[in-house]
């Protein structure tokens, strides 16, 4: 039997591990301020970021649908509904911290400051990783489930090695969290005491299939406290509360207290993909049931309501956004041929004999096809 | 093709174990971006003993014991790696490296080739392979064809004490992912070492020279295809031996020009030999040599069966007999062109 001192000890440690009953929310779905004496609103500034980069994400990704339409993006898996666990979280990023995203996020990407085009590089098939991650520190976009969040810890626990303050936000599905690397990652992160948080946005579907067939647990927040690290649910598309959450993990992790999971509570409004067909799997009802809790026009009744914003601002950001996208539509108009050169250049630090001969016949092929 | 011969004062004798806990320890101490880490590296310095004072002399930090978890190993490495460290990594055994496939040929592969360059990971992932020590089932793969066809990769396999030394030292210091597979029943083998880094990886080397036949082998078999070569010598056959050393790339090279000398090949490898590295091999001499072929190239490998239980492994791995009747059967007798 188990003495009763170390059932006091396993009782210790697993305080503030769990989470809340009730996801943590700063700004109801109608868009009143919501009384927590655990968490502290952002401050006016933060909120019109959160905002402005919503309004910004949105367009981003609807022009983005749009271009898979006409057949400039191979395909692209829609943010839309999940501003604010997008824009909540990656704001909370200081510069010398890391994002490692998934292919879902490219509107957290283009937050951080990369170029639209070269996120869309991978969808648009030129070429996979467009930019280079360590201009942003951006990792490249993970499409093999929960494999980056080891890297996320290994390049945290690195950092601390070397006595760098630097923290790594690790973005996940809630499907990915099936995943044996989200696990180990957990686990490594809470053994090690990395700076890393992971941010889980539970958008409801893994493609088709819903998240009661993908985890028994209560919450996926509470699958930290197996591992020792502190779970948190949080309202996900509340931007105000995305940010304090994950705000407060960064601080956390800075401090040396660790990783943090976060579940933010999110939904997918789109189907998994332009390619994929929603209705075969989940009920129009339910779609609009979400649309009502909009994370954009939840912060804008706010900021509406406390003077924040009137409609001129309004206004000129939604022209701003145009603008981008309209930038953006053209820049991915233009046909950038792929060079086959490239094939071979980084492969190995030096082309191998065999890929040297490999280049030749391409690039004799390539005359030939010129010719 | 390179000349083994380097000849300095400070050779010492060593078992490839300690040869390549030599390694190790130099890397450590010449390289403060190095980690070793893994199962059981730590204070037990390995279940072979291969990281055996290492945690003592260099400390927790830089070598240690992880969670169980060869994904995790490998993913948090990679992670490492991308902020400027240069993990080698220990899997504890063949077998045991398969939960970590993903993140290698997913991620450790094609890392510098998805980012045009800006990221590259100098990992090493050393890997215990092969039979011959009776190990029980899941002990005693040779898994070097999964990574040999991973582009990517880079995957290196000493056959003796002095090699394990150099190759791994290189291995470190490449700016390419190794993976470095260490022949288990060679572990004990002491040699005369010369703790010499060298500027050889990638090149095949000529284990032995001959001028009938061309015997190619790499890690454990390298010394049976010798003692092979030996006995075919009493009977009159001069063999040449090669020991590939690295699988990826390959030294197409070194091999060709051998068997353009002697004609004839065989091939030995304790892996299956169904899409065995045997197949590539054959294939690249048939493609580059067929007019100075005086037969077909010829395979010694081991059965295509999952790995044998310890009391009937003999079967299973190639023997001095096997190979000498294998080279029997290189067409002596017929004259050209040898077709049926
Ligand atoms: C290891 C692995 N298995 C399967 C897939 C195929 N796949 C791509 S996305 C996806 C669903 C992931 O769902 P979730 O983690 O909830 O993320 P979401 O797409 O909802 O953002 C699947 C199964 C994959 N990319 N990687
Ligand atoms: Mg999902």
């Amino acid at each position: 039997m188990p003495s009763r001192t170390a059932a006091t000890q396993a009782g210790t440690a697993a305080q503030g591990l769990l989470p809340t009953d009730v996801p943590i929310s700063l700004i109801d779905a109608d868009a009143r301020a919501c009384s927590d004496d655990d968490w502290k609103m952002p401050d006016e500034l933060r909120l019109l970021k959160l905002y402005r980069g919503m309004v910004l994400g949105r367009r981003f990704d609807s022009q983005a649908t749009a271009l898979t339409k006409q057949g400039r993006l191979a395909v692209y898996p829609s943010a839309r509904g999940q501003e604010a666990s997008e824009i909540g979280a990656v704001l909370a990023l200081r510069p010398h911290d890391w994002l490692f995203p998934t292919y879902r996020d490219s509107v957290a990407i283009t937050a951080r400051g990369v170029d639209p085009v070269e996120v869309l590089t991978l969808l648009r098939g030129s070429w996979h990783c467009g930019y280079d991650p360590y201009e942003h520190r951006v990792a490249p976009q993970c499409t093999p489930l929960a494999t980056s969040a080891l890297h996320a810890v290994g390049l945290a626990q690195a950092a601390r090695m070397k006595g760098e303050d630097t923290v790594v936000l690790v973005m996940l599905g809630d499907g990915a969290t099936s995943e044996g690397d989200t696990s180990e990652a957990l686990n490594i992160a809470a053994v090690w005491n990395a700076p890393v948080v992971f941010f889980v946005q539970n958008n409801g579907y893994a493609i088709s299939v819903p998240l009661a067939k993908q985890t028994a647990a209560p919450s996926l927040a509470h699958r930290g406290i197996g591992f020792g690290l502190p779970g948190l649910r949080v309202d996900g598309n509340d931007a105000a509360a995305v940010h304090a959450c994950v705000s407060r993990a960064i601080e956390r992790a800075s401090a040396g207290g660790g990783p943090t999971l976060i579940e933010s509570m999110t939904y997918r409004i789109e189907a998994h993909t332009n390619a994929d067909d929603a209705t075969r799997y989940r009920d129009q009802h339910e779609v609009e049931q979400w649309l009502a809790r909009d994370p954009i026009t939840r912060l804008r009744r706010y900021l509406l309501d406390r003077k924040l914003l009137d409609e001129s601002k309004i206004d000129a950001l939604d022209a701003e956004a145009d603008t981008a996208a309209a930038q953006l539509r053209e820049r991915m108009n233009a046909d950038v041929p792929a060079d086959p050169d490239e094939l071979f250049k980084d492969v190995y630090a030096e082309p191998t004999t065999a890929l040297r001969r490999q280049r030749a016949m391409i690039d004799a092929e390539c005359r030939a096809g010129a010719a | 093709m390179t000349i083994v011969a380097e000849t300095t004062s400070s050779a010492t004798e060593l078992t490839m174990a300690a040869a390549l806990n030599r390694a190790l320890r130099d890397a450590l101490a010449d390289d403060e971006r190095v980690l070793v880490f893994g199962e059981d590296v730590g204070r037990l310095g390995g279940v072979f003993r291969v990281t055996d004072g290492l945690a003592d002399q260099f400390g927790e930090a830089r070598v240690f014991d992880t969670p169980l978890a060869e994904s995790g190993i490998v993913g948090t490495a990679i992670g490492m790696a991308m902020n400027g460290l240069r993990p080698v990594v220990e899997m504890q055994f063949d077998a045991f490296a398969y939960p970590a496939f993903e993140q290698v040929t997913s991620h450790l592969a094609k890392m510098r080739n998805r980012t045009h360059g800006h990221v590259q990971l100098p990992i090493v992932i050393r890997i215990p392979y092969g039979g011959g020590i009776g190990g029980v089932e899941h002990h005693c793969d040779s898994s070097e064809v999964y990574y040999a066809h991973t582009p990517g990769l880079r995957v290196v396999t000493p056959a003796d004490a002095a090699d394990a030394y150099s190759l791994l030292r290189q291995s470190i210091e490449s700016p390419d992912p190794v993976v470095f597979l260490e022949p288990k029943r060679r572990y004990w083998n002491k040699q005369q070492v010369v703790p010499s880094r060298g500027d050889d990886l990638g090149r095949a080397l000529v284990r032995r020279g001959g001028t009938d036949v061309t015997l190619i082998a790499y890690g454990g078999p390298v010394a049976t295809a010798l003692d092979a070569a030996e006995a075919a010598e009493q009977e009159g056959r001069s063999v040449e031996v090669i020991d590939l050393r690295s699988l990826a790339p390959f030294d197409d090279e070194t091999v060709c020009a051998s068997v353009r000398r002697t004609g004839r090949a065989v091939v030995v490898h304790e892996a299956s030999g169904f899409c065995g590295y045997g197949a590539e091999v054959a294939a690249q001499i048939s493609e580059q040599c067929f007019h100075y072929l005086e037969a077909p190239v010829l395979r010694v490998t081991g059965l295509d069966i999952p790995y044998p239980p310890p009391q009937l492994e003999n079967h299973h791995l190639p023997s001095v007999d096997r190979i000498l009747d294998t080279i029997d059967r290189l067409q002596w007798d017929e004259s050209r062109p040898a077709e049926d």
